[in-house]
């Protein structure tokens, strides 16, 4: 059967000042196709997807849709031509239904009639093999349903060509699944749909082609069936990529950070750490795995003294000493007085981590500038290390007096973790580190926290990617809903068993969350 | 291929052009940027002064300048008048650089003034002058910073607006003032400010505003170097970009705010104490005249850098006076230099975005690839 062309994009171009976001980009989806685009973070990936949904209008190229030549210069414009996108940061109001959030903003000549919209929605999640509940709130909801109903947004508006940013960034392998058994039968039923991804595996289970894009640029498109994850890594980098990790026996183990029964509430008076326990050890990384947003920023938080614990305590064993100190309740300042030596690479890098607007050199001072009995700040210090980091981790930067927020994702991190690796840190924790960067600014990274192992720190890593965490953890500890699911050894563990934990927990809570909600509204 | 392209958007596309933000501008070309603003709002005034007026606009704008360097005492009038917005411009700098909407600096001054009235009144001929011009000098800064402090408590302990609640300092401030103008006045309750004799301040080279400019640009270094070279200093950048930053690295957010409003509001204290002592040599409840307010502007438009803050004050100072000149000239009614002043502002204001921002044609594709 010969497949028609849905839509089709023709030497696409678009800068943001002196940035080229894409240049000169094609490509075709036919109907009742999945064609997903790859390329690292930063490759204008959802920037060229922007513009087939009018959210950014191209500066130069073509795009045809049906065959017909387009201009979509608008939201509605895309919506015309049964375009719908799922961003990956979902646009829903809170407090009404899926079924309400879906008939939002329609516009029916012949009135608003719930019951019917209520009957189509049905009949779309039958179609397609979704679960969803019209009824229900979207607050009740886990990231996946949301997800949910942000499709069956789009469907219900009848689009015949869906954009998927990145999809299975928030989802636990098993709902990743479901989530691609849902695509194959919309690919069933004649739909063209693109995903937008930065992972392999996705790529080569799901498309029937993949486009490549490399810096913004169109590095081309390949069958699915023909191709391989070597050959797809080449296309997105450019060059030949060693895909391994290392990871090297642990030595000298000894407990350096035993975190005993701690709990946090919020203000709201929701558990957001549940009596969690564990050991970090020096010379191991403790992988910390889990749905994002389950606890693993408070974890760290609590550890590094920004966030107020109610119960539980904190000990840091002295490596020289062997003395036991409680950090619970201690400001940052307060632990770096003690002489314990904590390094933190937060998720938030430049809203946390760093200055965006302060240059590299008072970067760098952000930890040191108190030292010292001088009411003036010493910028020397902070200037060598800064040039020292550059060098080393070959920071790509005009020079030390740039402010970070003009460097690429993966520079920001380098000046980052360089930082915090530069107090010769005794336990070094970083959350998400190789988010958004580039494969070998990644690798950099991965190495980076490998030679602190070797130097016998206790390495603490929160990380999102589960084949990265299974390739260069120790240990895998499972965090979900604030509660510690479980520990695996990270050198005889599979996807799946994380998988299992990481769902574990969540669902629990949710029955646990649904519960008290129903009683909420029984009073 | 291409000029197909060109021609498809340019037929689709409604507005002839769109907005891009720039990535850097050497120095040269955003000064330039700010010369051009400046003149074309010279013309635009001129147009206007014309169109409704009559007035020819060079001989206008020669009068401007006249009034505001025509003579020796205008010229020193220029200066101290400059010299006490830049005060108070320097006082809500760093509060501002702290993201802290400081808009109460004109209660902080006033109370400040109001601190050194007292003095003058009440401890006049009961000490030596040079140490009742201390003790004026103190108070004024105690009271100023009691002003600032107040509403950062409260920011602090309840996470009030600060925007709010230090422009209702203003009003008490004013109300304050007004009762003892009239309390002070001669005859009493006549309502005309009593003329405060003694701590005035003296008169250097024969030049009674000199010491007033002095203070003044010794404050200026003064913050200057604070703000860039000292720990303080660097640690209002962190809270100001960033409070998570501040706390992640441990500074103490609720102390740098305390004690940067504390700073903040005795620097408005000073400006009050040179506005009584110093210049006025009385006390209204107009004596801030406005300078609280139009020292946000000075601080932004020179981008909270106390030495571009000179040149900023300079020039509305300038502008003001004038303004002023040319209503009187001409018989204007006031507000038409309200206009001028405004029109030359707003086109110095405008002249960021394009420092920031700059207009892409949509027609142009070689342009964009270009650049």
């Amino acid at each position: 059967m010969e497949q028609k062309i849905a839509l089709e994009l023709k030497n696409i171009t678009k800068t943001f000042g002196s940035v080229v976001a894409n240049k000169n980009v094609s490509l075709q989806v036919r109907k009742g196709e999945i064609l997903s685009i790859l390329g690292e973070n930063g490759s204008g990936k959802t920037t060229l997807m922007n513009m087939v949904s009018g959210i950014y209008f191209p500066d130069a190229g073509q795009m045809f849709i049906d065959g017909e030549e387009v201009v979509i210069a608008s939201p509605k414009d895309a919506f015309k031509y049964k375009i719908g996108m799922i961003h990956q940061h979902f646009k829903l109001v809170d407090v009404f239904t899926a079924a309400e959030n879906i008939v939002l903003g329609l516009e029916d000549e012949k009135g608003f009639d719930m019951p019917k919209y209520i009957e189509k929605i049905r009949e779309i999640t039958a179609q397609y093999g979704f679960e969803l509940d019209p009824d229900k709130k979207i607050y009740e909801m886990s990231v996946s349903e949301k997800q949910t109903v942000e499709i069956i947004k789009v469907l219900f508006r009848g689009a015949d060509i869906l954009i998927l940013d990145e999809p299975t960034a928030v989802l636990t392998p098993q709902e990743t699944v479901k989530l691609f058994a849902v695509l194959k039968n919309m690919r069933e039923s004649g739909k063209a749909i693109i995903i937008i991804t930065h992972k392999l595996h996705e790529v080569l289970s799901l498309s029937d082609y993949v486009t490549v894009l490399r810096k913004g640029e169109y590095a081309g498109t390949v069958k699915t069936s023909e191709t391989n994850e070597a050959e797809l890594t080449e296309m997105m980098v450019g060059k030949k990529v060693f895909l391994n990790i290392e990871r090297s026996e642990p030595e000298n183990c000894t407990d350096r950070l035993v975190v005993d029964n701690i709990s946090c509430v919020n203000r709201e008076g929701i558990k957001l750490l549940d009596s969690v326990t564990f050991t970090a050890r020096s010379g191991e990384i403790l992988g910390i795995a889990g749905i994002a947003g389950s606890g693993q920023r408070e974890l760290l938080e609590a550890i590094a003294g920004l966030q107020h614990i109610d119960e539980g305590k904190i000990i840091y064993i002295d490596p020289k000493t062997n003395q036991e100190e409680n950090l619970r309740d201690k400001s940052p300042m307060e632990i770096r007085q003690m002489g314990v030596r904590l390094a933190f690479v937060p998720e938030d890098r430049l809203g946390m981590g760093l200055v965006g607007n302060m240059d590299i050199v008072d970067n760098m001072m952000l930890r040191s500038y108190k030292k010292g009995k001088s009411v003036f700040l010493q910028r020397k210090a902070p200037k060598s290390l800064a040039e020292d980091i550059i060098e080393r981790l070959e920071v790509v930067t005009p020079s030390s007096s740039t402010p970070v927020r003009r460097l690429s994702g993966g520079n920001v991190q380098k000046v980052l973790v360089g930082r915090e690796i530069a107090s010769s840190p005794t336990v070094l924790m970083a959350a998400y580190p190789v988010r958004g960067l580039d494969i070998n600014s990644s690798y950099t990274i991965y190495n980076l926290l490998n030679e602190q192992k070797k130097k016998g720190v206790a390495v603490i890593f929160v990380g999102e990617d589960l084949d990265v965490l299974i390739e260069l953890c120790d240990k895998i500890m499972v965090i979900g809903g604030g509660k510690i699911a479980g520990t695996v050894d990270g050198r005889n563990t599979t996807k799946e068993e994380i998988g299992l934990l990481m769902t574990k927990t969540s669902y629990e809570d949710n029955v646990k969350k649904g519960g008290s909600d129903n009683d909420e509204k029984s009073e | 291929m291409k000029k197909v392209n060109n021609s498809l958007h340019t037929s689709h596309f409604s507005s002839p052009f769109h907005i891009v933000k720039r990535d850097d501008i050497v120095w040269w070309k955003a000064w330039m940027f700010r010369v051009i603003s400046v003149i074309l709002a010279l013309i635009v005034c001129g147009v206007i002064t014309i169109s409704l007026t009559g007035i020819n606009p060079v001989k206008m704008y020669l009068t401007m300048i006249e009034g505001a360097v025509g003579t020796t005492r205008l010229v020193w009038n220029l200066f101290q008048n400059t010299a006490i917005l830049l005060c108070v411009s320097l006082a809500v700098t760093p509060a501002f650089k702290m993201r802290f909407w400081n808009i109460g600096a004109e209660g902080q001054v006033l109370i400040g003034g109001l601190a050194t009235a007292t003095c003058m009144i009440f401890l006049g001929g009961t000490m030596p002058t040079p140490l009742l011009i201390l003790v004026m000098l103190v108070l004024s800064i105690l009271a100023g910073a009691v002003w600032g402090l107040v509403p950062a408590y409260f920011k602090t302990r309840f996470n009030s607006n600060e925007t709010l609640f230090t422009l209702m300092m203003n009003y008490i401030a004013i109300q304050i003032v007004a009762y003892f103008t009239l309390e002070w006045s001669v005859p009493k309750g006549s309502g005309t400010p009593r003329t405060l004799e003694m701590g005035q301040l003296p008169a250097l080279f024969g030049q009674k505003y000199l010491i007033n400019i002095i203070i003044v640009v010794i404050i200026t270094v003064i913050m200057y170097i604070y703000l860039k070279y000292s720990k303080q200093g660097y640690e209002i950048s962190v809270v100001g970009e960033s409070e998570n930053t501040a706390k992640y690295i441990g500074i103490s957010v609720k102390k740098v705010m305390l004690r940067t409003m504390a700073i903040s509001g005795a620097i408005c204290g000073i400006a009050g104490f040179l506005l009584v002592a110093g210049t006025d040599h009385s006390l209204k409840s107009d004596t801030a005249g406005g300078r609280g307010f139009t020292a946000i502007m000075v601080s932004w438009l020179g981008k909270f850098n106390p030495l571009f803050m000179i040149l900023t004050s300079f020039l509305i100072v300038f502008l003001q006076k004038g303004a002023s000149k040319i209503s009187e000239v001409y018989r204007l009614n006031p507000s038409f230099s309200d206009i001028i002043t405004g029109i030359i502002i707003f086109f110095i204001i405008g002249s960021e975005f394009f420092i920031n921002y700059k207009l892409k044609s949509n027609k142009k594709e070689t342009e964009a690839e270009r650049c």
